[in-house]
This record gives structure tokens, C-alpha cells and sequence, in this order.
């Protein structure tokens, strides 16, 4: 029986089998970001423990609320700079350099194909796109995971989601993987690790294929996960290029880590996007979808455009392209937030930043902001919102207010009419 | 090895998220016991929020839901808020893979019962109480409803996630073994 990629990366960092169900693995990248380390540093601390494994694999960022908020995410942040300073963690990225973790990280280059990841954050899975077993951990598992350098899974099971077909004028990875996700329900995935194969797949740039798998935990999975090829070569390049002579001995080299053909796969869905229309949450699941015409007219408060799911530069330019030219809905608040300030800088020099607040957009840091209700953008009771991210889950961007997700190109629609818009009607 | 069990309150509700267990807002908060007020804040049942400071909620070492509890972030906060109200079980159908995890790492018992054997649980009369038979991997339901006869049923415990909590969790496994 041949393996899957998932299981070849296991077998290629395993330490120890404490059971036949556990796997002990090495771990190449520690990430950890201000809200769940500072907690597992000072318990550390307290159990006399305050080492790390190896601070050249342990990469840091403030980035869910920066610059601080108030006393107490000052205090998170001081607890993060302090600590990588002590031992000597080089990769530490604060207020000017900063930006969402899942997006900064892969453009930093840290991670590559086999490599095995965690970082105290469910969306790791999202690093899973460079062909690399990437999986969100508690603070425990991220305390042993920089003392140790290991973390212990389950003997991976892996399913298939095949994506075929081609996507319509207006609709994007976004709308396939909340279309998947309405398909295998939030816990359709648990404890499996999902491969995303298929020729759609093979067509996405890395961007595309990171909100693929982003969102993958939202069905449950472990991670998500697509296989490392051309695309993900070219993407890395600037920093693999000392160890391969060209493109093509880095992608021959990347196969090592594709699944054997007759790997097993619990389950095997085959998806076709050629019919997809764009797609948005209702209620407090992210498996609560609907095509857009459906919903239709549903009235918004606010735009919020950013995130790990779909605040890289591919994203604005899809915002941008809607609404260059058109203002925001009377009423109706706009906020925008470039991931990294490189994506920033670079929306600058496009002239998407300039779209932007001409249309009436606040154009906030690069921060995780109103993503998860912490700052920047915090709902009152009641009120709407129109987002790029990940989650809908009822309190998620401020209590009692609802999130309505979609795409950078529906949000944008919906900032024009301050209703829930079908973006295909810009498009024309 | 610590006992488990007690009496139990029941969210009659699948896909419970941590975000409604604890709120994204008290991640700020550096120490355990400041989420003590907050456990189960924006949980909605019914479409109703929950009453999370009521009398048996207090009293209460036990919590017994159904399918995908735990789903959402990966905060070990959630864990915590249990923690820090002395709830030592959480019982479910099925849990989310982290949430399971920081269970165990932490030392709290993440139990899964058959959805039958929850629905009969969710179908008793009275208060119930939970009595934890950890050697022999039975669980006794329990209610103070006299003419509610006892519930018992088994659950098994991986070997690997039963090391961790008589190691004390994972921190201690981890610091003995690697
Ligand atoms: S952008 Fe949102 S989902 Fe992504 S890491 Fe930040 S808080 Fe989490």
C-alpha cells in the first residue's frame, strides 16, 4: 500500500510511537503568536522551565492586537518581546515589521514542502498549502513544542476533496471552500487531515491555495493540505534558491513528498466548481452556507476586508477591481486591513490603497483585528457584517453582532449596496 | 490517579465553539483564574442565552453535551475556564481534535459516550450525577429523581491520552520521556 503525503511526513519526523494510535513527531517550526504564548511563557517560567528548543526554529509575532489596545495586550506583548529577546529568537516580528501570522510567515519563507509545523493557533492548517503537515495546537502541546521541539498526533488519516472544473467570472477559492465545508459539515473532517487535489487546484496561485486551507479546520480537520509543485516552487524561490540549481530540480525534488497513487484515503469527494456560485454564511456555523442570490438584500453595518483567509494582495486587487471607482453605501463602514505590511506596501504602489479610502474605506495596520473581536472593528449588538474571515460563530467579532463571510469581490459588492450583493453584477 | 465525576449539568446542543465557551475578548488574560466568571458567557441554547451563573453551574464538576464539542479555535483558555470551576469531565458524542487534546494534556477527562447513550442520559428526570469508574472504564448516571433508575454504560480511554493524565499531563509526560 502506497503512502499519502501526510503519512510520509510523519514517518519522515517520527520520535516515538508511545501507542500504536500516537505518533510523537519533530517539529521543524514552532510559531507562536501574543495571544496563546505569553501564557505558556509564564507557566514556563513558573515550572523553572523557561527554555527553548531551538530559537533558529521558533518563529514570533505580535499580531492579533497591535499596536497594544490597553494595559493587558501591552503586557501580552512586552510578556512575547522580552521572552524572544532572552533567547535570542531572530525571527520576531513586532509593531512595523508585524502582520497576520499565517500570512506573514509564508511570505518570510519558513515554510516548506515536508515540513511539520504547529503554532498555538487553529488556523495553521493554513501553511498546509506549501505541502507541509501544519496543525493548530493548544497551549500545552505549544509549551512541550518549544521546550522539545516535538508534539504527539494521532496516526494520521487522510481524506481526498478532488476540485475540478473552472471557476466563474467573480468567484473564487473562497467561495469553493465555504462551499466544501457546507458540503462535509463542521466536523465532516475531524481528526483526518484533507488532501486538496485536482486540477483547479494545480491552476491556484499560493495565495489561493492558502484560503483553501485556512478555512480547512472549519470542517474539523487536523489541517489541510495541497501538494507542493511549480507554483509552490516559483513562490519559494527567493528562498530555496542556494539549494537548488533551478526551478525544475526544486519541483522534481518536491515530489518526494507527493502521495503514492494507490495511498488510502478514508473518504474521496469529488468537487466540481463549474456551476459554483458565490457563496455566503448565514447563522453561527461556518457549514451555514448559501449561494448570494439567495441572500440577497440582507442589509450590512460594516465591510470588514483582511484576515489569514483572504488579506493578501491577490484579495485587494479582487476588492479593489469592484470597487474602484464606487463609494460605500451611505451608512454603511468600510474597513480594510492589508495582512503584512508588505502587502501593504505593495497596495500602495498598485494604487489599491488609494481605491480604497476613496470609496470611503478606514485602511487599518496589518493586524487580526476585528477578526476575532479584540479591536478595530468590534460590532455593537445587532449589527451586520459583511467579512472576508474565517469564522461566524455567534460573539466572534463582538457580542450579540452577526458575520456574514464571503469573498474579497462579494464583500466589495456589498460595501457598494450595503446589502448582501452578488459581485457578478460588477463584473460585467 | 484523581477522581472523576459529580454532579452534572447538561447544554442540549451539538457544535458548542470555543468562542462560546470563552469569549475571544478575556484571551488578554495572563492568569487561569481570571476566566473564571466567564465560562459558557455567549452560549446560545434554543436560540436563548444560557444562564452560566446559575446554582448548578456552581455546584456543578460534570458537563454533558452532544456532538462536536470544542470545535473553533485552538485556545487552551476553554480548558481552563473548566478548570478553574472545578468541572473534571466534560461528556460528548464527539469533540474537536484540539479541544480533545488540551483536555488531556491538562489532565481533565474529554469522555465519549455513544449518541444513544447520551440520549439516554438527556432523557432522565431529576438533577444527575456523574460517577467515574476510571479503572474499569464505567461511568454510572445517577439522578435525585426517585423514580429515575440508574444509567450505566462503558467508555474507553486511549492508553496514550490515559498516561497523560496520570502523568499529570503532557508537559510532565514530555519533560520525563524526550
Ligand atoms: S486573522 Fe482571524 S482567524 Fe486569522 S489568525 Fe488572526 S484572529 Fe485568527
Amino acid at each position: 500500500m502506497g503512502q499519502s503525503i501526510t503519512q510520509k511526513i510523519f514517518k519522515s519526523h517520527l520520535r516515538d510511537t508511545p501507542t500504536p494510535e500516537n505518533m510523537v513527531l519533530d517539529l521543524d517550526v514552532v510559531l507562536c503568536h501574543e495571544i496563546t504564548t505569553p501564557i505558556a511563557i509564564m507557566d514556563l517560567l513558573e515550572k523553572g522551565m523557561d527554555r527553548v528548543f531551538d530559537p533558529g526554529k521558533i518563529k514570533a509575532v505580535i499580531d492579533h492586537v497591535t499596536p497594544a489596545k490597553d494595559s493587558k495586550t501591552a503586557a501580552q506583548g512586552k510578556i512575547m518581546r522580552d521572552w524572544a529577546k532572552r533567547h535570542n529568537i531572530k525571527d520576531f516580528f513586532d509593531v512595523g515589521e508585524n502582520g497576520v501570522c499565517h500570512a506573514l510567515f509564508p511570505e518570510k519563507g519558513f515554510i516548506r514542502p515536508g515540513y511539520t509545523v504547529i503554532m498555538g493557533d487553529s488556523h495553521t492548517c493554513t501553511h498546509g498549502a506549501f505541502g507541509a503537515f501544519a496543525a493548530g495546537v493548544g497551549t500545552t502541546d505549544l509549551e512541550v513544542g518549544i521546550l522539545k521541539g516535538v508534539c504527539t498526533f494521532r496516526t494520521p488519516v487522510s481524506m481526498k476533496v478532488e476540485i475540478k472544473g473552472s471557476l466563474q467570472t467573480g468567484v473564487s477559492a473562497k467561495d469553493v471552500i465555504l462551499a466544501i465545508i457546507k458540503k462535509l459539515t463542521v466536523n465532516g473532517a475531524t481528526d483526518r487531515v484533507i488532501e486538496f487535489v485536482g486540477p483547479l487546484v494545480d491552476s491556484m496561485n499560493m495565495a489561493a491555495r492558502m484560503t483553501l486551507c485556512n478555512m480547512a479546520v472549519e470542517a474539523g480537520a487536523t489541517s489541510g493540505l495541497c501538494l507542493p509543485d511549480r507554483v509552490t516552487a516559483e513562490y519559494l524561490w527567493p528562498f530555496i534558491k542556494d539549494e537548488y540549481t533551478t526551478i525544475d530540480a526544486a519541483v522534481a525534488d518536491f515530489t518526494k513528498w507527493h502521495s503514492d497513487s494507490d495511498a488510502e484515503y478514508v473518504e474521496v469527494i469529488e468537487f466540481d466548481v463549474s456551476d459554483l456560485l458565490p457563496q455566503v454564511t448565514h447563522g453561527y456555523k461556518p457549514d451555514h452556507v448559501k449561494d448570494i442570490p439567495e441572500m440577497e438584500g440582507t442589509p450590512v453595518d460594516q465591510i470588514y476586508i483582511g484576515s489569514c483567509t483572504n488579506g493578501r494582495i491577490e484579495d485587494l486587487r479582487e476588492s479593489a477591481n469592484i470597487l474602484k471607482g464606487k463609494k460605500l453605501a451611505a451608512g454603511v463602514r468600510g474597513i480594510v486591513t492589508p495582512a503584512t505590511p508588505t502587502i501593504y506596501s505593495q497596495a500602495l504602489d498598485e494604487g489599491l490603497i488609494k481605491i480604497f479610502m476613496d470609496s470611503g474605506f478606514c485602511v487599518l495596520n496589518p493586524t487580526c483585528g476585528a477578526c476575532l473581536g479584540m479591536s478595530s472593528g468590534v460590532l455593537a449588538e445587532n449589527e451586520v457584517c459583511a467579512s472576508t474571515t474565517n469564522r461566524n460563530f455567534n460573539g466572534r467579532m463582538g457580542k450579540g453582532g452577526m458575520v456574514h463571510l464571503m469573498s474579497p469581490a462579494s464583500a466589495a459588492a456589498a460595501a457598494i449596496t450595503g446589502t448582501i450583493t452578488d459581485p457578478r453584477k460588477f463584473l460585467v | 490517579m484523581k477522581t472523576f465525576g459529580g454532579p452534572a449539568v447538561l447544554l442540549d446542543r451539538s457544535d458548542i465553539n470555543t468562542d462560546e465557551i470563552i469569549p475571544a475578548k478575556y484571551l488578554t488574560e495572563i492568569t487561569k483564574i481570571a476566566l473564571k466568571p466567564h465560562l459558557l458567557e455567549d452560549l446560545l441554547l434554543d436560540g436563548k442565552p444560557f444562564d452560566s451563573h446559575s446554582k448548578a453551574m456552581e455546584e456543578a464538576s460534570v458537563v454533558i453535551t452532544r456532538e462536536n464539542f470544542g470545535c473553533g479555535s485552538s485556545r487552551e483558555h476553554a480548558v481552563w475556564a473548566f478548570e478553574v470551576n472545578d468541572i473534571n469531565v466534560v461528556v460528548a458524542s464527539s469533540f474537536a481534535r484540539i479541544f480533545r487534546q488540551n483536555m488531556f494534556n491538562c489532565g481533565i477527562l474529554a469522555m465519549e459516550l455513544s449518541e444513544q447513550d447520551i440520549d439516554t442520559i438527556f432523557s432522565m428526570s431529576g438533577d444527575i450525577t456523574l460517577a467515574v469508574d476510571m479503572e474499569n472504564e464505567r461511568v454510572t448516571v445517577s439522578s435525585n429523581d426517585k423514580g429515575q433508575d440508574d444509567f450505566e454504560c462503558s467508555f474507553s480511554l486511549n492508553a496514550y491520552d490515559k498516561s497523560l493524565v496520570s502523568a499529570g499531563g503532557w508537559l510532565a509526560y514530555a519533560d520525563a520521556n524526550y
